[in-house]
């Protein structure tokens, strides 16, 4: 039930992934809402099942209406809103003064609106005084973000609109299933040919021309072998090498060792599929290589990411109209999260802690001498991981993140957070980091606020309110600004308005690498599509006056190094974290399914999702299966060094025999995650999500 | 101060000896000492510089780790093996803690190749001389691959899957004269000659330094000479296959030793004979059993130029011999090298299982999902026809199929299409479905 209607229809975009589709809400009589795609580009009209239903999750029967307070007895009771953020901001003083400012922490996520997220940094930089912030994005886009910084200069996801796709001959996707991650994007790869790289033979991979049905953890390989071939075969783009890049030598000598036969022996992709897709990539007018989790989910996940950006500058990609390498962005504001400071090494327009002249800027737009911004902090799990630890944070707060579902070893990270003091979420559903919590704080979600989002091209989106939050329930930026004053920081610098937010974002990031100071809700209001960057002032080439349109296709001109070449990266190989072993025999490999977004909080909620996808499946070969004794339909027990998980066998005749597959979007014990290894890529410290050694066991059905 | 490691030799075992030395943590100095002039290099491209597809310093492999001293242009001369040091040709001599020869074998092939001009005459039908004479001929090279064999590869292939390889490369237009003993180039009529004969390992200063040596340095289970200071690795090693991947697995498991991570002896990886020859897939796993398989899987196919011979033992991989079969190469190779149990449909390995797509929507079950975005049964759609939704697009409305990604409006339409007829049968479709049930 709708409780308080705005609007009798608007123009917004879905709550989940990055694709952001756009839609159009309308509240319908009896004080449901209705939700239909509206004519917008990236989804040209499409909706998946999870967009479809999302209006459902605005009135699920178990929706967070009032803050929540552990008591004595143990158990989470209602309490008034002055009596929990009293509580809060007290055990949150207490910790500080008895700890440090480092005792307290902040774990945010890539679902908030650019708002929220550059709200949470600064409030946790400012009222907390800790370092100790970092988000869930750490374990979605940070792999690809650090490859792509180091080769371009800057990091978007899709530095070119996804319309372009369209237009392509061939798209290399490494790692991406986007026909159950995001289906609308199959709409533009319906003209090019498909190379899928995958273990699986996923929906994406069956519509492909070309499967390169890869051993888990071995993309990099992979990539090496491609551009090995490459060079071999004379494909290499000389010209745009030497005009366009620097150190092509460095990573073609570390390519040279990966002929397609030793890169076959490794990946199990056949040496003629890799001299086919390079032929394919190679001879192709307009050709796109895009990495998804699949390849950056790893130990070595920057280096893999690199590897396939130096394809892609290989055959001379990158940098031209039809042509490049792009990531696809996984959470609806996985862009906007990822640069707008509530990473623990960045502030806001993606600008580095570490830099004076960064921290310099932002304290000047903060109003703060620049000694009040703490340092860059610790990533997502190694933040997770020190919880309650001696040296470690005695109290969290947490927005817009469900770790106790999708944090790496999930067993682990679940006893850290019950070691706290003090455990603070907001959310609008009792997730289950959420009842584990002391304090929770009832927020608004997606139809019932105002915003922006940064898509998966850079593109900035305005999320619009079609109700008011139910009775009860606050915005996070209210909850943010009622922490803040309770601190002793002014209310003015924490302001509830996004459009105020929006207006300091618009300062925060003028001039930096995200730069959003050209963009306004009134322009985005009058249907301009505006991609960052997007200075403010008029567009430097034309001196009409008018103002900067926006950057739909990045480095045309030039790469934001500043000798505007791209670099290179000198990559070479490495194994998984973890072997299998003979106690472990079998790779998991963790991902996604249609019906459920992360965690499953929200989607799980849904009756038509849930009924599609009601509980956690494995995904195992016949030939496997009967290895190991288990039938289909039957449970079976998966466990890795770091904890076991149940779910349900489902044949794939598809999957090698040595791999399973697990989705992690299920509670309690069907949770993939407590399988999953926490070793870190050195550079982005992403988890290896996508390779565990594990065994499998049949498992008895749990007595009615 | 710990006492150096040296290495004797500047090849491709010896620049991942010093590598996995450095990424093992190796704190300590380590020395490593070339007689050729020119950095290490990767050996096996050497035909596609003879090619001209790339140039000789493209080869070169990466800089030796920090910590590194790397002489080139050094021969070593003598070991003394009291004091502890090696001479070198220069007079200089260098103590050594540890010494490990990886001194090679005397290819015909060495460092210093240029371009081949001309007719270029092959000789030695090896790995190394198939490739390289396909190579040279696919570069518009006109090619003769003299072979003292009765066809190229004989040691590793049988005389199927030989013919089916002096096929192809007579295809490509090679000239092969198999059963050529050849023992001057002059005679073949070329402007260059190409000698892909291999090399005797190399072991003369083993040999002077007084360590045991057969046709190559003998070392015991764990790489070591008879001197406890002295190990050897790569193709100077006795009994060694010369396959590239030996040598490294004995460079990585010599530096996993040397940083205390290995206290077993050296286990040779699986071997795997697979020459670089895009058209034409050719692969040779492990050797056949000494005590004999329990099953043997062949295929034939010469028209198509493909042929298989598995050999297994307890449902593993224990030999194999593939042509014209590359996805049966690589399922075949990730199952041997990790030990795993062949698949139960043994045909399905040599040809490529695909998984039947059942395409008419008559045979679907009616819990057949059509529409995968918003998860659309057959009986979805049935039931939605039957409360007249007659078109595809009023199916598309009712149910939401296809308006995710769009990919099933064809599989939609035809099932429309047999809707349409089953309307018009007299028995009431949805009473059907009730039974289908």
């Amino acid at each position: 039930m709708s409780e308080g209607r705005i609007a009798g229809a608007v123009r917004t975009h879905c709550p989940y992934c990055a694709l952001q589709c756009g839609t159009e809400l309308r509240a319908a009589p009896g004080g449901s809402v209705t939700v239909e795609p509206a004519d917008f580009p990236v989804n040209r009209g499409g909706l998946c099942q999870k967009g479809w239903t999302a209006p459902e999750v605005l009135s699920v029967r178990d929706r967070l209406r009032t803050p929540l307070v552990r008591g004595a007895d143990g158990a989470l009771a209602p309490a008034g809103w002055d009596e929990a953020l009293d509580l809060v901001a007290r055990r949150l003083r207490e910790i500080r003064r008895e700890s440090g400012p480092d005792a307290v922490a902040v774990f945010g996520g890539g679902g908030l609106t650019n708002e929220k997220a550059y709200l949470l940094g600064k409030f946790a930089r400012l009222a907390l005084g800790t370092s100790r912030i970092d988000y869930n994005g750490r374990f979605c886009m940070s792999s690809a973000a650090a490859a792509s910084n180091a080769a371009f200069g800057v990091d978007r996801g899709l530095p070119f609109p996804v319309t372009d796709l369209g237009e392509a001959d061939v798209v290399l996707l490494a790692g991406a299933n986007p026909a159950e991650t995001m289906p609308p994007l199959m709409r533009h790869l319906d003209r090019p040919a498909l190379i899928v790289a995958d273990p699986r033979r996923t929906p994406t991979a069956a519509r492909a021309k070309l499967h390169l049905r890869t051993a888990p953890g071995t993309d990099l390989a992979l990539a090496l072998g491609l551009l090995h071939t490459a060079v071999l075969e004379g494909l290499v783009d000389e010209a745009y090498v030497a005009e366009r890049t620097r150190g092509f030598d460095e990573a073609r000598r570390h390519a040279l060792a990966w002929s397609p036969e030793r890169t076959e022996r490794v990946t199990g992709v056949p040496a003629a599929a890799l001299r086919e897709a390079v032929g394919l990539l190679a001879g192709a007018d307009r050709a796109y290589i895009l990495t998804g989790r699949g390849a950056e989910q790893h130990s070595k996940g920057t280096d893999t990411v690199a590897a396939f950006v130096n394809l892609a500058l290989a055959l001379g990609l990158p940098g031209r109209e039809g042509g490049g390498y792009g990531c696809l962005t996984g959470q609806g504001n996985g862009q906007g999260g990822r640069e707008l400071g509530q990473k623990s090494d960045q502030l806001p327009g993606y600008r580095s802690i570490s830099d004076p002249a960064a921290r310099a800027r932002i304290a000047e737009v903060w109003g703060v001498p620049e000694s009040r911004l703490p340092g860059p902090g610790p990533s997502a799990y190694e933040l997770l991981d020190s919880l309650g630890r001696p040296g470690g944070p005695r109290a969290l707060f947490l927005a817009g993140s469900n770790p106790v579902v999708s944090a790496p070893r999930a067993g682990h990270v679940t006893e850290r957070l019950a070691s706290l003091d003090l455990l603070v979420v907001a959310d609008f559903v009792p997730s289950e980091t959420a009842r584990m919590a002391d304090v929770v704080l009832p927020v608004a979600q997606w139809a019932e606020e105002e915003g922006t989002l940064t898509n998966l091209e850079g593109r900035v989106l305005r999320r619009r309110a079609l109700l008011a939050p139910p009775p009860g329930v606050r915005t996070d930026l209210e909850v943010l600004q009622g922490l803040a004053v309770r601190l002793g920081e002014p209310r003015d610098h924490y302001p509830t308005d996004p459009r105020a937010v929006f207006d300091e974002i618009r300062r925060a990031t003028a001039g930096a690498r995200a730069d959003y100071s050209g963009v306004s809700y009134a322009r985005l209001d009058a249907g301009e599509a505006l991609y960052w960057p997007c200075p403010a002032g008029p567009a430097a080439s034309d001196g009409d006056g008018r103002p900067h349109p926006g950057t739909p296709r990045m480095f045309l001109d030039r790469f934001a190094h500043p000798d505007g070449r791209a670099r290179f990266a000198a990559v070479a190989f490495r194994e998984p974290a973890e072997p299998v072993s003979e106690a472990y025999p079998l790779v998991a490999t963790t991902g996604r399914v249609l019906a459920h977004y992360q965690s499953g909080a929200q989607t799980r909620r849904v009756a038509a999702l849930g009924a599609a996808e009601p509980e956690a499946f494995v995904e195992v070969h016949p030939d496997t299966a009967r290895r190991f004794g288990l039938v289909e339909g039957g449970l079976a027990r998966i466990g890795s060094a770091r904890g076991s998980t149940v779910a349900r066998v489902r044949f794939a005749e598809g999957l090698r025999t040595d791999t399973v597959f697990l989705p992690f979007h299920f509670a309690g014990d069907q949770r993939a995650n407590l399988l999953t290894n926490p070793a870190l890529d050195p550079v982005s410290r992403m988890p290896e999500f996508k390779v565990s050694a594990v065994r499998i066991a049949p498992e008895p059905e749990a007595a009615p | 101060m710990t006492a150096p490691i040296v290495v004797v030799g500047n090849g491709m075992a010896a620049h991942r000896l010093v590598e996995r030395l450095a990424a093992f943590g190796h704190a300590g100095p380590v020395t490593v000492l070339g007689a050729e002039p020119r950095p290490a290099y990767r050996r096996p491209l050497l035909p596609w510089v003879l090619a001209g597809a790339l140039p000789g310093e493209a080869l070169d492999l990466p800089a030796a780790p920090p910590g590194t001293t790397v002489r080139t242009g050094v021969a070593v001369t003598g070991v003394d093996r009291v004091a502890k040091t090696v001479t070198c040709a220069d007079g200089s001599t260098v103590p050594y803690g540890t010494l490990v020869l990886a001194t090679g074998a005397r290819h015909a092939l060495g460092g210093t190749v240029r371009p081949a001009h001309g007719r270029v005459a092959v000789v030695g039908g090896g790995v190394l001389g198939v490739e390289t004479a396909a190579l040279l001929r696919r570069r518009g090279h006109e090619v003769l691959l003299a072979h003292a064999g009765p066809y190229p590869m004989h040691h590793a292939l049988d005389e199927d899957a030989g013919g089916l390889l002096a096929a192809h490369l007579t295809g490509l237009g090679v000239e092969l004269r198999c059963g050529t003993r050849v023992a001057a180039g002059g005679t073949l009529g070329a402007d260059t000659v190409v000698r892909c004969t291999g090399g005797a390992p190399e072991t003369a200063l083993a040999r002077a330094a007084g360590l045991p040596v057969r046709r190559g340095v003998v070392v015991d289970g764990f790489l070591r000479t008879d001197d406890p200071d002295v190990y050897a690795v790569g193709s100077c090693v006795d009994g060694t296959d010369g396959l590239l991947a030996s040598a490294a697995a004995q460079a990585e498991y010599l530096a996993a030793r040397l940083t205390g991570r290995a206290e077993g002896p050296y286990t040779a990886p699986p071997t795997l004979l697979r020459p670089r020859l895009p058209g034409l897939d050719v692969a040779v796993l492990g050797a056949p059993a000494g005590d004999g398989p329990d099953e043997v899987v062949t295929f034939a196919d010469p028209a198509g130029g493909r042929h298989a011979r598995l050999e297994l033992a307890g449902g593993r991989l224990r030999y194999a011999v593939l042509v014209g079969l590359p996805e049966a190469i690589a399922a075949a190779g990730q199952l041997y090298d990790r030990g795993l149990p062949v698949p139960a449909d043994r045909l399905a390995l040599l040809l490529g299982s695909s998984p039947a797509a059942e395409d008419d929507p008559e045979a679907w079950p009616e819990a057949h999902v059509v529409c995968h975005c918003n998860n659309v049964t057959k009986a979805d759609l049935a039931h939605a026809w039957q409360t007249g939704a007659r078109t595809p697009d009023a199916l598309a409305t009712a149910t939401r199929a296809t308006t995710g990604c769009g990919g099933c409006g064809d599989r939609l339409r035809a099932l429309c299409g047999v809707l349409e007829r089953r309307g018009a049968d007299t028995e009431p479709a949805s009473l059907r479905l009730e039974t289908v049930r």
